[in-house]
């Protein structure tokens, strides 16, 4: 075989595997999609066909949106979503400036405790902080929703490898400009870390958007439910599970998470070309 | 304006000591230049008189005030930084404004979004504006300053660098190694650049470099240090014509400055590779170093001379150097001649000398020793030439 067949058939043969991966993956997407767009007759037949004979995402979809307070749900997810990652920046930022620029003792044995803390599982410590909240009395709030999660360990450990490579010129140069060490975390930092940032919003948003586990223990009330637990209601309606609305429900609940996720993709490259400091 | 008082400067990391008990006084309006070779401690050094750095032990005082625990900022003195340290995310106007913002603004007017609300914050923006723009024309950044640090040349960066250090009117710059990221012809244009900008600022300029062209060329003194100590202070000429150790006339000069083993005899004559010179010192007999610079060496027989086979030429276009073994030296000899003379071949045989006044004698410890032709020969030579 000439190296030029040899590299044309390794090249179809990763491709075939790669193709295989993709509709593995894919395939309960697809699923969820054909699923939604049925009518709830066409959804319990014997034979497998994924383009509906009638096409009925936008009754699923009405539904979906009419039946269960799926925008309630949606708000729930945005403000649960976004003020445990506000949080977690807030917290995470000056904690990894500190591990990665300052001196200071204990600075290694306190890195390796964070460190520790990516190991711990979070059902590890679901039940003593169940019963914290229950002490405290705000179990079934928002609150028990974001608090456990503002202290993220993975993100400090991000972060503080982030800043390990940012040149000790720059905040030198910020020091000398008489900007406070407060001020060089936030002025300084954080947009030099934005590429980074972008990487550990991914991260803690599809968590916490997706998180079924610790919601579930907590909450009680409906109108508290994020995405997860209101799709999780479809299932428990008196007349049965209604599959079409379920899809359309889910479509809506990852839609969000798919265009955040491509808008920061784009953000990723930018960001690394935005770090010009040589 | 400031003078900076250096006064027993310790550092000590780790227990390893990188600076072994500085004392410097640099004056008012000077540029003075630290060089020495990497690990000497000489950007520890410019680190503790910023305040970046604490010092283990001794004082650091400018204009008489010890500025010992104040912050780098309240030191009143700017530094340019090698990578330049410009803040990535911020055009050039906002860096070079950025610590005019940080003083003339209160804390509250600095603050995101509400800080517009500010009632002075408008005033003092216009201000600053006038400022960066004033600066900005002075280094020919005038049609950059919308552009980012990652959109600029080494050169221009540079500019922001020193447009940002400028702007506040510090009392003195503390520059580390401002040049050694730009390419060969610009460095020139930037020490050209800089030298100019100290005749205009009159500031006290502290410049730390490994690079004794930079040095030579642009600063009053130059403090030579060595091991975590200054070991010589003097202007250019003087710390290369008249080195007070061996290590700074081995540093300072490129190519190297030859050195040859030499034997101080109890008759206080000086002999070079078992040859006599006509010096004589008033040092105790022993070992010794004699040394002689490239462009101090001649070519050609005569008494006294040292033989040795040529073992490679450099034709650097306005000067060539010669490299010549000698026996019982290991490295090669250097000579520098004019290239319009005839070179020798790689292999052939070649003679060296140099003249009286080019020694410069080291002892065993590396101190220099002053060596002079004995009056006896002096007289000898008046009256041979009455």
């Amino acid at each position: 075989m000439t190296p030029r067949h040899r590299s044309l058939v390794w090249s179809a043969t990763r491709h075939l595997l790669l193709l295989c991966g993709a509709v593995f993956i894919l395939l309960p997407f697809v699923w969820m999609i054909s699923t939604a767009s049925k009518p709830q007759t066409e959804i319990f037949t014997k034979s497998i066909h994924f383009i509906p004979q009638t096409f009925a995402l936008w009754d699923n979809f009405a539904t979906a949106f009419g039946k269960a307070s799926l925008w309630r749900f949606l708000v729930n997810g945005v403000v649960v979503t976004a003020s445990i990652f506000v949080l977690q920046v807030l917290i995470a930022l000056p904690a990894a400036y500190a591990l990665a620029k300052l001196r200071f003792a204990g600075r290694e044995v306190l890195f390796a405790l964070v460190l520790f803390c990516i190991l711990i599982p979070p059902q590890a410590t679901a039940i003593p902080v169940f019963l914290l909240f229950h002490q405290l009395g705000i179990l079934d709030s928002y609150a028990a929703l974001i608090v456990p999660f503002t202290i993220s360990a993975f993100g400090i450990f991000l972060m503080r490898q982030f800043f390990k490579t940012v040149p000790d010129d720059l905040i030198e140069a910020a020091r000398m400009d008489g900007i406070s060490e407060f001020g060089i975390v936030w002025r300084v930092m954080l947009p030099t870390a934005i590429p980074a940032l972008t990487a550990f919003g991914i991260f803690s948003v599809v968590a916490h958007w997706n998180d079924y586990f610790w919601p579930l223990i907590v909450l009680n009330s409906e109108h508290l439910r994020t995405p997860p637990l209101g799709v999780a209601s479809f299932r428990n309606e008196e007349a049965g599970t209604n599959y079409g609305p379920l899809m359309a429900a889910a479509i809506v609940i990852i839609a969000p998470l798919v265009v955040a996720f491509l808008l920061a993709q784009r953000r990723f490259i930018e960001g690394i070309t935005l770090t010009g400091i040589k | 304006m400031a003078k900076i008082e250096l006064n027993g400067i310790r550092k000590t990391f780790d227990q390893t000591a990188i600076l072994k008990g500085i004392d410097l006084a640099i004056e008012d309006g000077e540029f003075i230049a630290l060089i020495g070779p990497s690990g000497c401690g000489k950007s520890t050094l410019l680190r503790i008189i910023a305040g970046l750095e604490p010092q283990s032990s001794g004082e650091v005082r400018i204009d008489g005030v010890q500025v010992d625990g104040i912050r780098p900022s309240a030191r009143n003195l700017a530094m340019v930084f090698q990578s330049y340290a410009l803040y990535p995310h911020l055009s050039v106007f906002d860096n070079i404004a950025v610590p005019l913002r940080m003083r003339r603004h209160s804390a509250l007017a600095r603050m995101p979004l509400i800080g517009r609300l500010h009632p002075e914050r408008g005033r003092t923006e216009r201000g600053i504006r006038e400022d960066v723009e004033r600066v900005a024309a002075q280094l020919e950044l005038a049609a950059l300053l919308k552009r980012k640090p990652g959109q600029l040349s080494g050169g221009q960066r540079q500019r922001v660098a020193v447009g940002r250090a400028i702007v506040r009117q510090p009392l003195g710059f503390l520059f580390d190694e401002p040049l050694s990221n730009l390419d060969a012809k610009l460095r020139v244009h930037m020490r050209a650049e800089l030298a100019q900008l100290h005749r205009q600022l009159k500031a006290t300029f502290v410049y730390v470099t490994h690079d004794q062209a930079e040095a030579m060329t642009m600063s009053s003194r130059i403090a030579v240090m060595i091991e975590g100590n200054v070991v010589q202070i003097g202007t250019p000429a003087e710390v290369y014509e008249n080195p007070r150790d061996i290590r700074v006339a081995e540093f300072v000069g490129s190519p190297k400055i030859n050195a040859m083993p030499g034997v101080i005899r109890e008759d206080r004559g000086l002999e070079v590779l078992g040859r006599q010179l006509r010096l004589g010192t008033a040092a105790a007999a022993g070992r010794c170093t004699v040394c002689v610079r490239p462009e101090r060496m001649e070519i050609g027989p005569g008494p006294g001379t040292i033989a040795g086979i040529v073992t490679h030429l450099e034709h650097l276009g306005a000067e060539a150097f010669i490299h010549v073994k000698v026996d019982r030296i290991d490295l090669p000899l250097l000579a520098r001649v004019s290239p319009d003379q005839q070179l020798p071949e790689i292999g052939s045989a070649i003679h060296l000398g140099f003249s009286d006044n080019a020694v410069r004698a080291f002892d065993a410890a590396g101190k220099r020793i002053d060596v002079a032709v004995p009056a006896r020969s002096e007289r000898v030579r008046e009256k041979a030439l009455g």
